[in-house]
């Protein structure tokens, strides 16, 4: 199997849709007949990682490859970035606000949710610039 | 024990997905919070949630849940339906309230799940 190359563009503004990129990539994953418990760990992490980008960041970009032994899971945005990416790892932690928590997010597990089920789950991020995670998970 | 059972002992209505009643399920978690239930993946088939919004089918869809209970009577816009029915996920409407609800499924043989 050839890498297949994914894109989505992520709506900072709708939480309605929010998730939908990551239900296309849980649906080419079970398409293509990776283990189940595989695909809900990608499914999770990207799920999570999709939601941090339309509360925190206004939106960005998803890359997904999907390779025979992992895929890759990058998620791009330009938002205000993580002053402390430690802390922001710690479970509980957040900075969502009352509104966020009334949908069902912004508990503070977002990011300990992405650590707890990629395999590899690297952060970069720039103050005023924005936040790159890229997720990698490892089929069993 | 069966979607139907579930539906039966909540005094719940089927808002869509009837057609999966009979249907085992052998756990299930009730929660407000989405992220606390991606964060415990267990195998759990049923949600129990207050929350009305799209998230809560995708949370269920991302952990391939196959039945969301909406407590105290509670139902969803016709857009979060909708989306359940796409995904082939059962929504029940019960008048219980959260403890209860749980507390008669848990009675009558579902449990949390490994």
């Amino acid at each position: 199997m050839d890498a297949i190359h994914l894109e989505y563009d992520v709506d900072g503004k709708n939480f309605v849709s929010a998730g939908s990129a990551t239900e296309s990539v849980k649906a080419q994953l079970k398409g293509l007949g990776i283990n189940p418990a595989d695909v809900r760990r990608v499914a999770i992490a990207m799920y999570e990682g999709e939601i941090n980008m339309v509360i925190h960041a206004n939106g960005g970009k998803a890359m997904v490859d999907i390779f025979m032994d992992k895929v890759i899971v990058k998620l791009i945005d330009t938002g205000k970035g993580i002053p402390d990416i430690e802390q922001a790892m710690k479970p509980g932690f957040s900075t969502a606000d009352e509104d966020v928590r009334n949908l069902g997010f912004g508990a503070g597990m977002g990011l300990p949710n992405m650590k707890k089920y990629a395999d590899e789950c690297i952060i970069e991020s720039e103050v005023g610039k924005g936040t790159t995670v890229t997720l990698i998970t490892n089929f069993s | 024990m069966k979607i139907n059972e579930i539906a039966d002992i909540l005094e719940g209505t089927f808002l869509t997905g009837a057609e999966f009643g009979e249907k085992e399920v052998f756990s299930a978690c009730g929660s407000d919070m989405m992220s606390d239930v991606l964060a415990y993946v267990k195998d759990q088939a049923v949600l129990l949630t207050g929350l009305c919004n799209p998230q809560v089918v995708r949370t269920a869809e991302m952990m391939d849940m196959v039945c969301i209970v909406f407590i105290r009577g509670k139902k969803p816009p016709k857009e979060v339906i909708d989306l359940a029915e796409k995904k082939g996920i059962a929504l029940i409407s019960s008048p219980r309230r959260m403890f209860s609800a749980c507390g008669l499924l848990y009675s009558n043989g579902l449990k949390p799940g490994n």
